[in-house]
């Protein structure tokens, strides 16, 4: 999987981009409308959904029914919201409260644990390495939800069913974190710095604390978005585990209301402005942070 | 001497100088440092595996007779799994995630390619907006792209549905011919954009030389395209195929809300429905794990038919 690795890769982007503004060539206006044709069919396709979501979440709960979905009617978005902040006790709120538990609190503690690890393994040779490098790899092949249910069965052995731990300690586990913070520290920090520290009297963890994580801090922003974004997304394991409706994340919960919306139509304009608040930190983050999840996904892929 | 340093020869190529000087206890520094993943991983990733195949074997059978609420746990070893096997239901979930990934996968690739193309192709304009564009549907959780998508598929809500019905045309995007389509299309729309990233990496390190000279020997842009670029980065393409037949196999999200609006998803639509209904609804978490594993089991040997043929296709380029 590794031998189709191409690794000189980050000087030719300069100079192709160069030769991408000097080469200059006409295009054949056939070619020139079908690839404005392409552009606005794929963006009418990935952003109408989007955009149907703004709208209807800005009408009140007969508006949403009663007038043409793309289009404005009565800007209610601020009731929607007051709605949505006091039905049931607030218990969406709680929800997103819940999310940002697991998905805060365990990114960064994937996080952590992920850059060590990927430290360890790239900065030391030592007996059994090969075996926890490939068990890293293996396991980036188990789907998190064909193990769900497993995990589920040993949290009903250890008591954890139906309690934050049973939802947050499961996801720490986190290969591909650990493969990225692997690749980012091969790359990042050279060996030399390190035998400086030491030669100066560094101990070991003094030497990962204040050398090897400052160098890591561009790979650890990555892996930290894309551990927040997984459990953020996690919804089987939560599903499983939480029966309380006051421990669920917001995925959960909107979803149960997603099912009560058939007998209780007055929850669909509650769903559709929980879903937009929902959605509205996760891209937030991830617009801002392009630049680390692209080279995290390049990263990730030219590992394979 | 010869004591000291058991199995060293075969690890003379390491060259780390962390090696050389491992004789100061910094021989248990990685152990240490990686301790926590290593007891992480054992815990939720090892033990659960370990834990679901034992309760596989087993079976809870009552004693008494209906009213005696005791019951006790019987070795039954691979009954579970004949079982599984048996259903016809089940089974079928295969069979129906095989027929969605044949055809989703390729279109979702297909239009991946062509974007990842578009924004490699040094002329076009907006490259920007198609990026951002095709991407955004990525940063939406599966959920809530599943709860949206719902909206739009709803006769009465949707748009769509409603702004064709007033052209003439009626269409039903919950049918039960159409709803797995339907559910393809949430996928496409979530998976699409990030496969184009990656497919779009991959394009920036193929060398540019290459063009050139087929620039050159007169070769057009869809032609350099598709017989240079293409070949060139098809290990990332078979990679993003692996992940999503993996994708495929594990469809949960996505038809368990859209079960919510017909009745023409059941509850043992996908494999991994099953696997949930069977523990959860159920509550036989012997005959689940028995599901979850076969699902584990039929995954891994597809990941490993795809990636060698990766490998094969690979070798040949």
């Amino acid at each position: 999987m590794t031998a189709s690795t191409t690794s000189v890769r980050v000087p030719r982007r300069a100079t192709r981009s160069k030769s991408d503004e000097s080469g200059g060539e006409r295009r054949s206006p056939l070619a020139q409308t079908v690839v404005i044709i392409i552009t606005v069919v794929a963006l009418i396709y990935f952003l109408v959904p989007v955009y149907w979501l703004l709208v209807a979440s800005t009408k009140t709960s007969s508006d949403l029914f009663g007038t043409p979905g793309f289009e404005f009617a009565k800007f209610n978005l601020f009731g929607n919201l007051a709605a949505l902040t006091t039905y049931d006790h607030g218990i969406f709120w709680r929800w997103m409260l819940n999310s940002i538990i697991y998905s805060g609190l365990g990114s960064v503690l994937m996080t952590f644990v992920s850059v060590i690890s990927g430290y360890a393994l790239a900065k030391y040779r030592f007996r059994g390495r090969s075996i926890v490098l490939g068990a890293v790899l293996g396991s980036m092949l188990v789907p998190g939800t064909v193990l769900a249910q497993p995990t589920y069965v040993l949290l009903t052995h250890l008591g954890l069913v139906n309690t934050y731990a049973g939802v947050l300690i499961p996801t720490l586990v986190y290969p591909f974190g650990v493969m990225l913070a692997y690749v980012y520290a091969q790359t990042s920090i050279p060996d030399e710095i390190l035998e400086a520290a030491r030669l100066d009297g560094a101990g070991e963890f003094r030497a990962f604390f204040s050398i090897g994580v400052r160098l890591m801090s561009g790979g650890m922003v990555t892996i930290l978005l894309f551990a927040f974004l997984g459990s953020w997304n996690n919804y089987l394991l939560p599903l499983l585990v939480l029966n309380d409706i006051d421990l669920v994340p917001v995925t959960v919960g909107l979803t149960g209301w997603f099912r009560q919306s058939i007998d209780i139509p007055a929850l669909q304009g509650l769903l559709v402005v929980g879903a937009l608040v929902s959605v509205i930190p996760v891209v937030v983050v991830f617009l801002s942070l392009q630049r680390y999840w692209r080279a995290g996904l390049s990263a990730g892929g030219v590992r394979f | 001497m010869t004591q000291a340093v058991p199995g060293q020869p075969l690890r003379l190529a390491d060259r780390s100088p962390a090696r050389r000087r491992s004789g100061r206890g910094s021989g248990a520094a990685p152990w240490v440092f990686l301790a926590p993943f290593i007891v992480l991983f054992l815990m939720f990733l090892v033990a659960p595996i370990v834990v679901a195949i034992g309760t596989s074997l087993f079976k809870v059978q009552k004693s008494g007779l209906g009213f005696d609420t005791a019951s006790k746990t019987v070795f039954v070893g691979i009954q579970n799994y004949a079982t599984a096997l048996a259903d016809p239901a089940f089974i079928a979930g295969f069979g129906r995630v095989l027929l969605f990934g044949i055809v989703q996968v390729p279109v979702m690739l297909a239009l991946a390619l062509i974007f990842a193309l578009l924004l490699d192709s040094a002329r076009t304009k907006f490259k920007r907006v198609l990026r951002l564009g095709v991407f955004l549907p990525f940063a939406i959780p599966g959920v809530v792209a599943a709860l949206l998508w719902g909206f739009l598929y709803q006769p009465g809500v949707s748009p769509i549905v409603e702004g064709l019905k007033s052209i003439g045309i009626s269409v039903d995007f919950l049918s039960s011919g159409s709803v797995l389509w339907s559910i393809a299309n949430v996928s496409t729309w979530s998976y699409t954009g990030v496969n184009m990233i990656i497919l779009f990496s991959a394009l920036q390190t193929v060398p540019r030389e290459l063009f050139e000279a087929a620039r050159i020997d007169g070769a057009g842009e869809l032609r350099t395209a598709f017989s240079i670029k293409v070949p060139l980065i098809a290990p990332a393409l078979l990679l993003t195929a692996l992940f999503s037949v993996i994708g495929t196999l594990q469809l949960f999200n996505e038809p368990t809300i859209l079960k919510n609006l017909t009745t023409n998803i059941t509850t043992e639509y996908t494999p991994n429905m099953a696997v949930f209904a069977t523990t959860q609804a159920n509550g036989n978490l012997n005959l689940g794990s028995a599901m979850a594993i076969i699902l584990g089991l039929v995954t891994f040997i597809l990941s490993v038919v795809v990636s060698s043929v990766s490998n094969r296709r690979g070798r040949n380029a």
